[in-house]
């Protein structure tokens, strides 16, 4: 019951703070430009093979779907920031934790709010998108409500992060390691990809570990994998480790499951920490 | 019949905190009872607000207990039925007034008809402002929605820090007003306030704090020490004299006496007495030590009992004075029970 209290309320605090207007108002020139991008590339390209035009239908998809994630993933992890340490700072949190509430379930309220939102925004915008290639140049992904699934699993990640790091740190700051972690995590993800395509075991590595510390870029890799022509593969196979917007596998089941894990396991800090915490 | 006894409002014992190197709060233990309002004073820094924020679960004693209207305090549902008005009083900016009422009625678990939310915004003076964003609203307005968020789910223990801090004179009045009817409705109120003037005027017990640690605590009459009157009489004979000396220890210098009331209960009686007694009563003025006073002598380490009669008091008029000295023997009535009690904790701690 509070859970969904809290949860309502931070729906609310982003739709109310001006957040949820920004994201619609970058959306919405976002989506213009890849129509208009899309348009483009039919007009101008027009005599590309079936496999090329795939080729390119799946990178720019993918290219605009990491422009929405990084949206997504820039406004939940600056929501998630002052939405715990902008409330303990200020002082909004005194009279809301003197009610007869746990700290866990204004936690996680506040979690589910946050998801619910990050969720939504994916899901609306990135069904926008699809729906723009569709008409443009008539190409469908594959698995496309995995891949949002994904993306807004990504959201969900780095928000967790921004709230454990939110109730230690200050809200700005919260924000901007968040968002740091996530753009290192994401370099580090092309740079494995390269040390793949190059067969260097050891640069390959660094990928992998960034993406087990931090899922955000493993669970981008799945959704792109999503989004693109899984014919493209065999035809590409060489092409697709040195694109950091193609990738050649889906996640594997162990790998969400570690996603999941990892999500439950900074969500638990995040609420030990808040526990401890004096206001 | 057996006597149904009651939990004390809030009761806490051997609270400690430590910031670092710097002890906050060092082994505070006290009481407040139900239904009576209870001043925190002490300088800054003493330690008020933490032991304030230690009892509401907002800060992690290092050591001690509290209990909260009978249930340990680690327990979130002791605070089901408190009310609290931070030191540092802000809500959430973008919801209306109504709504941060709503919000916290919701928290509380309370079931509070829209009617009352809207008669405790009234209460406050925000009847007009519900609508409004708690965003564009001044200190002052804030600090009174802060109120309203501290009544509206229908408490039976409040605590206000500073409760005024940010108000003016009218607000002030207001704010006494609330306490007053709190007082008369049984709530029990916990006030942290530096206007020692307003706490002397509701507060029925008061606990000084200093450095952390209980310096003082106990009813007013208790901390303010015995009853002085002084009399400006005429013909007083060898009978009138030994009346006198019945009531308390007399100084007299020409014709003005000042009588140490020890046990004496009515000064209306003494003074039928004396003019009974054929003496002519020309002056009847009640003497204390002002609660401000006192404080600054525990604070400074002076605690000498009779110390600096408050001589404001000698120039109000005799019929005012009257009716502060009714006030404060009913004080010291209640006072005597609490005595017993509070020396009985000291010992156990």
């Amino acid at each position: 019951m509070i859970i969904l209290t809290v949860a309502g309320l931070t729906l609310k605090e982003a739709g109310r703070r001006k957040v949820l207007r920004s994201l619609a108002g970058l959306t919405v020139v976002l989506l213009g430009l890849s129509a208009w991008g899309f348009a483009r590339l039919d007009a101008e390209f027009g005599g590309l093979t079936s496999g090329e035009a795939k080729v390119a239908a799946s990178t720019v998809l993918n290219l605009v779907m990491f422009g929405l994630s990084l949206i997504a993933a820039l406004g939940t992890a600056f929501l998630a920031g002052p939405t715990l340490a902008g409330e303990s700072e200020s002082g909004v949190a005194l009279a809301m934790l003197a009610r007869p509430i746990r700290r866990s379930s204004v936690l996680i309220g506040k979690w589910l709010g946050l998801v619910t939102f990050g969720g939504g925004f994916v899901a609306v915008a990135g069904f926008a998108q699809l729906v723009i290639v569709r008409v443009t140049i008539g190409y469908w992904p594959p698995r496309p409500v995995t891949g949002l699934a994904l993306l807004a699993a990504q959201a969900a990640a780095l928000l967790t992060l921004g709230l454990l790091l939110s109730t230690v740190i200050s809200p700005m700051a919260s924000g901007i390691v968040a968002v740091g972690l996530f753009g290192a995590t994401w370099i580090a993800g092309v740079v494995g990809s390269v040390g793949d395509a190059l067969g260097n075991d050891s640069v390959a590595r660094v990928g992998t570990v960034s993406r087990m510390l931090l899922p955000t870029d493993g669970l981008w890799r799945g959704a792109m994998n999503a989004f693109q022509d899984p014919s493209l593969f065999p035809q590409f196979a060489d092409g697709f480790g040195e694109s950091p917007f193609l990738s050649e596998a889906s996640l594997t089941v162990t790998y969400l499951g570690w996603a999941a894990l990892w999500v439950a396991l900074v969500l638990g800090l995040a609420g030990l920490s808040f526990q401890r915490r004096d206001l | 019949m057996a006597e149904v006894i009651e939990s004390p409002a809030v009761w806490c014992s051997g609270l400690r905190k430590r910031y670092r190197k710097r002890v906050a709060v060092d082994g505070v233990s006290f009481t407040a009872r139900r239904g009576e309002v209870m001043g925190l004073l002490g300088p800054n820094g003493a330690g008020k607000t933490s032991v304030i924020k230690m009892l509401l679960g907002l800060v992690r004693p290092d050591a001690g207990e509290v209990m909260l209207l009978g249930r340990p305090a680690t327990e979130p549902g002791s605070r089901a039925r408190v009310g609290y008005l931070p030191e540092l009083f802000r809500y959430q900016p973008w919801l209306t007034a109504a709504e941060v009422l709503d919000l916290h009625v919701r928290l509380a678990g309370a079931a509070v008809p829209a009617a009352d939310r809207r008669e405790c915004l009234g209460l406050v003076g925000l009847a007009d402002r519900a609508g409004d964003r708690v965003g564009g609203f001044s200190k002052g307005m804030q600090q009174r929605l802060g109120l309203a968020v501290a009544l509206v789910a229908r408490p039976e223990l409040v605590v206000l820090d500073e409760p005024t801090s940010a108000l003016d004179p009218l607000g002030r009045a207001d704010v006494r007003d609330l306490l007053l009817s709190l007082k008369a409705r049984g709530v029990a109120v916990l006030l942290n306030s530096h206007l020692i003037g307003e706490v002397e005027r509701v507060c029925d017990r008061v606990v000084i704090l200093d450095h952390g640690r209980v310096v003082a605590d106990g009813t007013l009459a208790e901390l303010l020490g015995g009853q002085e009157l002084r009399l400006r009489l005429d013909d007083v004979g060898e009978a009138a004299e030994k009346r006198l000396a019945a009531a308390g220890v007399v100084t007299r210098e020409g014709d003005h006496f000042v009588v140490a009331l020890a046990g004496e209960r009515d000064v209306p009686e003494l003074v039928a007495d004396l003019v009974g007694l054929g003496v002519r009563v020309h002056a009847v003025e009640p003497g204390r030590v002002s609660l401000e006073e006192r404080l600054l002598d525990i604070l400074r380490g002076e605690h000498g009992s009779a110390a600096g009669v408050d001589q404001r008091a000698a120039q109000e008029d005799v019929a005012r004075a009257a009716g502060r000295d009714r006030r404060s023997f009913e004080e010291s009535a209640a006072g005597a029970a609490g005595g017993d009690r509070r020396s009985a904790e000291e010992g156990s701690a």
